[in-house]
């Protein structure tokens, strides 16, 4: 059974890494960074379906906003174009402004929904906005845990 | 990003199995933090303490730094007295202004992350091996190809898997081999900016080209200008005894004009028709390939995809130089021979059923073009490495209109191929063949051809071929293709 934390501060104490489950980017709009929303089989039995769709909806959507091309992306451009782009050297861009709330909303989402599950959310831009991983933790307590499929798997693959 | 660092932070401890004690990491605990650009894998140098970050080969770079600065310099200081005398004193100003802009820009581009992809961590890698397994089934004699088919905007597009980084590539990024990195929206290597091209710095690297031949223009006429009026005072040959600098300008500007602004005329329309110089030469998106075949990244209107491509946002970087490496990565699956086996068990077989012919033939042209049958894009995709865009294979002074180049690229690897047939022949060991032959492989040689034929009188080319063969280089290479064909054995 999935264990119980309470807090991100108590995983940090007696938690095991069973696994990770990563979410790949879907293409199928081009280039712009989305993340499919097929839900993960392994993580069946630990999280409500409809949370985690909806924890990788807002997700896509706070990247559509940081990659959005219209007024605002527009100003920025010309205004660096025009200082040599030295403007941005001192000023943040809107991606970065954007990157900022998706570490906090990721953040947030782990200390209420995740964290309780024995969960943990990586945020893209640490694995090079390729993957959204899912870190699946057990309780070290919890004795014969079974090895996730990926596991045997690679022990196999040697 | 105070958030994102605390939560590194949380996942480390949290992570971590092993307690650190003082008695179980001495070692760790002397050793300073490094920052990750000094663990960065790709062949970049960096500078500033991961500030700046550029290629290895960076000779060609400060040639063209010397070159505006000389040009320039010359201008100011022979020419401009006497035009802001004799004109008005605007003619510095926005000499001037210009050439900081041109200077900014140059330095922009070559200093700044072309859009690397980081490589991928060895979880991330197992699972994608775990997942193709799953996929294909079979581990029959032949592995199938390492490719995904993704429809987007209605058009098909394969994405391959890199090797090298053990990632499915997303579109439009391509491996530069010079570098050693994917990078996103690859255009292509300039040697001139010393730095790849791609996503991030691409903005930058167009208004340089585009501010340099106004410049080189500027420089042009006003020094033709300031000869004439020169010689209508004193005569013409005086005029030039006077400013013998205006000489080696006008010189250096008429050579770098044709150069410079066809390639800005060029890249102008692949900003209008939203391609990369990868694409463009390979001929991705061009009708000929096919009836439906269109460009499913273009917005539709010149206007719209100018302003996507040089007013859209900046992504940051993705690869974090000057973070700290947390030295107890916590991990799944430690990489395992498996893993690389598998990647060399692919690329060695399909190479192994084309060095045989090697072996019996010694003959290198029809081979190696004939090589990998099953990658239908192998031709084509070596006529792009060939090239490596127009900017690497245009010297100062030469006048070659881009669409003259395909051509010249079909001749160039055929002109190739005799060196890298006369060094397979020469190897003994069928592993080293194997060594090389898979580092011929083209999703993992997009660029370097490219620069062989560039013929530049500046030995580029040369410390290129050198750098391109050198042996050092391929030792990881070399481990993947012995581990593959220890597997081979096996089977």
């Amino acid at each position: 059974m999935a264990a119980e934390f309470h807090n991100l501060q108590e995983m940090q104490h007696s938690a095991l890494l069973v696994t990770k489950v990563f979410i790949q980017r879907d293409y199928s709009e081009g280039t712009v960074c989305r993340f499919q929303n097929k839900f993960p089989s392994e993580l069946n039995n630990r999280i409500e379906r409809t949370l985690l769709e909806e924890t990788v909806k807002t997700l896509n959507s706070y990247y559509v906003e940081a990659e959005k091309i219209g007024g605002q992306s527009y100003l920025e451009g010309c205004l660096a174009c025009a200082t040599a782009y030295i403007v941005f050297l001192c000023m943040e861009t809107r991606y970065e402004k954007v990157l900022k709330k998706i570490s906090n909303y990721i953040q947030e989402q782990n200390e209420k929904i995740y964290a309780p599950r024995g969960l943990l959310l990586t945020d893209p831009i640490e694995r090079g906005m390729r993957v959204l991983e899912v870190s699946v933790f057990e309780d070290r307590g919890s004795s014969g845990s079974t090895p996730s499929s990926s596991m045997s798997s690679c022990s196999s693959a040697r | 990003m105070h958030l994102g660092e605390s939560m590194r932070e949380c996942e480390y401890s949290q992570i971590s199995t092993r307690s650190s004690t003082p008695m179980e990491t001495p070692y760790k605990k002397r050793t300073p933090k490094k920052r990750k650009w000094e663990t960065f894998p790709g062949r970049n140098k960096f500078y500033c303490d991961g500030r700046i970050m550029m290629a290895k080969q960076t000779g060609v770079f400060y040639l063209t730094l010397v070159l505006i600065l000389v040009t320039c310099g010359l201008f100011f200081v022979f020419d401009c007295p006497f035009l802001a005398l004799q004109l008005t004193p605007i003619i510095p100003v926005i000499g001037g202004a210009l050439f900081l802009f041109v200077l900014g820009t140059l330095l922009r581009t070559s200093f700044s992350d072309p859009g690397v992809l980081p490589r991928a961590t060895p979880d991330e890698a197992a699972d994608l091996e775990r997942q193709i397994d799953v996929a294909n089934g079979s581990t029959g004699y032949r592995p199938p190809p390492r490719t995904k088919e993704i429809v987007i905007n209605g058009q098909t597009v394969k994405l391959k898997y890199c090797f090298t980084c053990k990632i499915f590539r997303p579109p439009r990024t391509s491996h530069c081999s010079l570098c050693d990195n994917c990078v996103e929206r690859f255009d292509h290597h300039c040697p001139w900016v010393g730095n790849c091209v791609g996503r991030r710095n691409y903005r930058f690297f167009y208004m340089f080209i585009l501010s340099l031949s106004f410049l080189t223009i500027f420089i042009f006429a006003f020094v033709i200008t300031h000869i004439i009026l020169s010689s209508h005072q004193n005569g013409f040959l005086s005029a030039l005894k006077e400013s013998p600098a205006s000489v080696l300008e006008v010189v250096v500007c008429f050579f770098s004009v044709w150069s410079i602004v066809g390639l800005s005329g060029f890249h102008t329309y692949l900003i209008s028709s939203n391609q990369t110089t990868n694409e463009d030469i390979k001929g991705s998106w061009s009708s000929k390939r096919g009836k439906d075949n269109y460009n499913p990244y273009s917005y539709g209107n010149i206007f719209t995809n100018c302003c996507a491509a040089l007013c859209g946002p900046l992504p940051p970087s993705l690869i974090d130089r000057r973070g700290f490496v947390e030295s107890d990565a916590p991990q799944l699956a430690p990489p395992t021979n498996g893993i690389t086996m598998y990647g060399a068990t692919h690329s060695q077989q399909s190479h192994m059923a084309a060095a045989t012919p090697l072996l019996q033939q010694q003959s290198s042209e029809p081979v190696i073009l004939t090589a990998s049958p099953e990658n239908g894009t192998t031709l084509p995709s070596r006529a792009s490495l060939t090239l490596g865009g127009p900017c690497t294979s245009l010297p100062l002074g030469q006048p070659t209109p881009p669409t003259s180049t395909p051509s010249l690229s079909c001749h160039e690897v055929t002109d190739m191929l005799p060196i890298h047939g006369h060094t397979l022949n020469h190897s003994h060991p069928l592993q080293e063949q194997m060594a090389h032959h898979h580092y011929l492989t083209p999703e993992e040689v997009p660029s370097p051809p490219g620069m062989l034929p560039c013929s530049s009188p500046l030995g580029h080319s040369h410390t290129v071929q050198a750098s391109f063969y050198n042996p050092a280089s391929q030792d990881s290479l070399h481990e993947d293709s012995v581990r593959g064909l220890v597997k081979l054995s096996s089977v």
